[in-house]
């Protein structure tokens, strides 16, 4: 790929679409960070896209992210101006400048965060983020896996609120002390994460991911413009795999210490007739299950798509009667090492599983 | 009780008189430019039919595409100033910011943003700007602009803003409309807000309207109350009702469910309405459309309030049938409409249509039979696509795998097959082609709740959300003894502290005899 290069529009459109894809289900929608993007190109804005092979070891990267509820998100509506706050902050904090500015997050709305700050502060987004999909708590990052310094973190909010978090004893520790502020401040905010060298961007993050993002909503648009199915379209452009086609037939939701916990029953269409698939989810899809026998897990991306329009259904907007196929795209090959699997495989969820890939022989 | 029933469409003009739950007259006119013309037609038909009912009649309860179709096409709609409160939040998605361009240069006026609006727990984002609001205000007074939509962060949560926001409105523009957005629509800041500029859009039309629907009841003679039919097919007081056309936008595919749930006697079914062009597929709950979650689009526009979940394909009476070596290649969607009656092969048209295959097949007894010159193999393959057509559609509807039985309503209802998957049995009705106007008749008024509450249990939640409704529901001029809740759904909502939850709560009841002037009558009336 080109080291750096301009990104047009109807790329950031397919860019959601994918983004959505690789959000397993959780991650938030991207539809107002898209229509935030239109209107900054609009006026004239442009987002370059750097290749993160093209950093310098010394260079300094920030890591984005939109903080908080989907809920809240759907009233308080994402801000490109407050998207650029944090890196700003941390630019004087820290007393650096920034190359360039990732998401740490590829899965669902996180993954337009850089671009808003970018199209404000004039930086390119470098193609990488630190998870390879969505996750939901801040120490399940390629990052934490590589042991790197969680701190220092900055975020802000609308208002003329900015707080610091300067040291944390544990990744664990500045997702419970970033969370503290993010509620006080109405559970959203715009978050700078410790940053990053170019070096421990190229050893640790997980790279080429926007590109990646941007090929899935490109795949799943031809094919729906050529009339082919785009779910298959999707999985032989990506290695994935179809697990099962079928119908919603329950969906259970509760919410505890934050999350959006429960599971969904689908029942078998087609070639699946008279088999159910059960997915548990933990604001992303976790577990995968058919007639009771486990067949996926994290951190393998399981997405529920519908069957006809290849869109990807999200855990709070599952609902009876969709006609669904759950497909499982690889992992990031660092998430299936051990250290990986420590941190975002099914023990780290509260699942007595053992991490087994759909994709083995 | 004895009530009328009038659905206002766009080709016709149907009218009921139902007393004490049974359909005694029915008649169709055609719908005129003016609108009035038609319903005093169609008033007048009804009481040639059943003499004395202008004066013994307790309600009458009027459905029209009116409102949508304006929107859909483009037409009368007024300017509008937009006022969002918010600031410094959201600012950077000013209303109308997703609207299809050529809708957004007819409706959008100015455009206020002011400081304001609520966290999800109730605190203030920051103090609200009732300076600036008074000022936007004069501005708008100064504009010209006569109807207004107010939205601001978290309203349906924490209506304050929007309140005071009215009453300076009010004070400083006396005679303009004012909508607010906690009144229209759902959390979700951008499709309330833009139900609620729609709203406002074709407030002006909804009032001149609802004025010529009460003209032609009073050149009927007839002074019952005027109700006007809701999305979730229930009605409300034509006076509330002008205010809120939004609320009107489904009525059409709503009161025909509900026509097909009252015919049936069923309550809990699918409904299939199968129309010329199209065929609509609803879903019947405890006698009431299953509402959608999700965004609906209404002329190009996402917008998030009150609308029936519904799935249209396009397959109708009037459906090509389109096929090439004796062998069907699709049914629809495109289709010859209204012209059904001059295209269709058994009216001597050279057109082979949907129609034409029933009549052929003997599934309907319309025109000349003889004119279809096509083998029966190539009838019988149409006949199983449009089958399958339905069925998936039906299917795709369904919630649950148990079988459900189904009522088929419609010009077209003989295109539905006796048997289908999933499918218990196929009800067909009597009085099925007026099912919308008899849905008008018998709809009753109805409030709903949609809140979040946070840190009290589920079941105060709930009874919170229920006395909310209740209360909404005598409001809209329903009889408090007769409520009873319909509705109750709850969702935990994921990052939220102290257990936040959200619960929406329906209830509904018989529309309240007004002033006791018609009180409900215990035996039918003598002209029934």
């Amino acid at each position: 790929m080109r080291p750096i290069r301009k990104i047009e529009l109807d790329e950031i459109s397919a860019l959601a679409t994918g983004a959505w894809i690789l959000g397993a289900g959780g991650g938030g929608n991207p539809y107002h960070s898209f229509l935030n993007l239109r209107e900054l190109y609009r006026e004239g804005k442009r987002v370059e896209l750097m290749d993160p092979m093209e950093l310098a070891d010394d260079d300094w990267v920030a890591v984005v992210s939109s903080m908080g509820a989907p809920l809240v998100g759907e009233e308080r509506l994402q801000d490109p101006a407050v998207a650029a706050k944090p890196v700003r902050m941390m630019e004087a904090y820290l007393g650096v400048s920034f190359r360039g500015i990732m998401s740490v997050e590829i899965g669902g709305s996180n993954a337009l965060q850089p671009f808003l700050a970018a199209a404000v502060l004039g930086l390119p987004v470098i193609d990488a983020d630190a998870m390879g999909r969505a996750f939901p708590e801040a120490q399940m990052t390629s990052f934490a896996i590589g042991g790197l310094k969680p701190f220092p973190l900055t975020l802000a909010d609308v208002r003329d609120n900015e707080v610091i978090v300067a040291r944390a004893a544990s990744w664990k520790w500045m997702e419970r002390l970033s969370r503290k502020a993010c509620v006080e401040v109405g559970s959203t905010a715009a978050t700078c994460k410790a940053p990053r060298t170019g070096k421990e961007v190229k050893e640790w993050g997980i790279l080429h991911t926007t590109t990646k993002a941007i090929r899935l909503g490109r795949v799943i648009r031809e094919a729906r413009r050529l009339k082919n199915d785009p779910i298959r379209a999707l999985l032989e452009a990506e290695g994935g795999k179809s697990l099962f086609r079928g119908k919603v037939k329950d969906v259970k939701r509760r919410t505890t210490e934050g999350f959006l916990r429960g599971f969904a029953e689908i029942e078998g269409l087609d070639s699946d007739r008279g088999h159910v698939f059960r997915l548990e989810f933990q604001n992303e899809f976790a577990v995968g299950a058919l007639d009771s026998e486990v067949r996926a897990t994290v951190p393998e991306i399981l997405t529920v798509l519908d069957s006809l329009s290849g869109e990807a259904v999200g855990t709070e907007t599952l609902r009876y009667g969709q006609r669904v196929t759950v497909a499982v795209l690889p992992a990031p090959p660092l998430l299936t090492t051990e250290k990986g699997l420590e941190f975002v495989g099914p023990r780290a969820f509260g699942y007595d599983l053992e991490f087994r890939s759909v994709f083995a022989p | 009780m004895s009530t009328i029933g009038i659905d206002v469409g766009g080709t016709n003009t149907d009218a009921v008189l139902i007393e004490s739950q049974e359909v005694v007259a029915s008649v169709k006119t055609t719908t005129t430019e003016d609108v009035t013309t038609g319903i005093v037609r169609a008033l007048a038909a009804l009481v040639a039919k059943v003499a004395g009912i202008a004066e013994t009649v307790d309600a009458v309860m009027i459905g029209t595409t009116h409102f949508t179709n304006a929107v859909v096409e483009r037409k009368h709609l007024s300017r509008v100033a937009a006022v969002r409160i918010g600031l410094p939040a959201s600012s950077s998605l000013p209303p109308f910011v997703d609207w299809p361009e050529d809708l957004a240069a007819l409706v959008r006026g100015e455009v206020f943003p002011i400081e304001g609006g609520h966290e999800y727990d109730g605190r203030l984002i920051v103090p609200f700007d009732e300076r600036g609001m008074r000022n936007a205000a004069r501005r708008i007074r100064e504009s010209g602009l006569r109807s207004v939509a107010v939205a601001s962060v978290f309203s349906p949560l924490a209506p304050d803003c929007e309140e005071k926001a009215r009453e300076i409105l009010v004070e400083e523009c006396p005679e303009i409309d004012v909508t607010l957005s906690k009144d229209v629509g759902r959390i979700g800041l951008l499709g309330r807000e833009n139900a609620t500029l729609l709203n406002a859009a074709i407030i002006e039309l909804a009032r001149r309207t609802t004025r010529a629907f009460a003209l032609s009841l009073k050149k009927s003679g007839i002074e019952a109350p005027l109700y006007l039919t809701q999305n979730d097919g229930t009605v409300a007081r034509a006076g509330i009702a002008e205010k809120f056309p939004v609320f009107s936008f489904a009525s059409g595919p709503t009161n025909s469910m509900r026509g097909a749930a009252f015919l049936s006697g069923l309550e809990d079914a699918l409904v299939v309405d199968v129309g010329g062009t199209t065929t609509d597929v609803g879903c019947l709950r405890s006698g009431f459309p299953r509402e959608a979650n999700n965004v609906v689009e209404v002329g190009g526009v996402r917008t998030l309030f009150r609308m029936p979940d519904l799935l249209s394909i396009g397959l109708g009476g009037g459906s090509l049938v389109e096929q090439r070596g004796g062998r069907i290649i699709r049914v629809g969607p495109r289709s010859v409409g209204y012209r059904l009656t001059e295209k269709a092969l058994v009216f001597d048209g050279d057109t082979l249509t949907a129609t034409d295959v029933a009549v052929a097949l003997g599934l309907a007894d319309l025109g000349d039979r003889r004119r279809v010159q096509v083998d029966r193999a190539t009838l019988e393959s149409a006949r199983t696509t449009m089958a399958s057509m339905l069925e998936e559609a039906v299917d795709r509807m369904k919630t649950d795998a148990a079988p459900e039985p189904l009522i088929a309503v419609g010009g077209g209802a003989f295109l539905v097959p006796e048997t289908m998957a999933g499918i218990s049995e196929v009800v067909h009705v009597k009085h099925q082609g007026v099912a919308n106007a008899v849905g008008a008749a018998i709809a009753q008024v109805s409030g709903e709740v949609d809140q979040v509450f946070s840190g009290v249990g589920r079941e105060e939640a709930i009874g919170r959300a229920t006395a909310l409704a209740r209360e909404k529901a005598v409001a809209g001029g329903a009889s408090a003894e007769s409520l009873r809740v319909v509705e109750v759904e709850d969702l935990p909502l994921a990052y939220l502290p102290g257990d936040a939850l959200r619960v929406r709560v329906r209830v509904v009841g018989e529309a309240a005899a007004p002033g006791g002037r018609h009180p409900p009558r215990a035996e039918p009336s003598a002209g029934a």
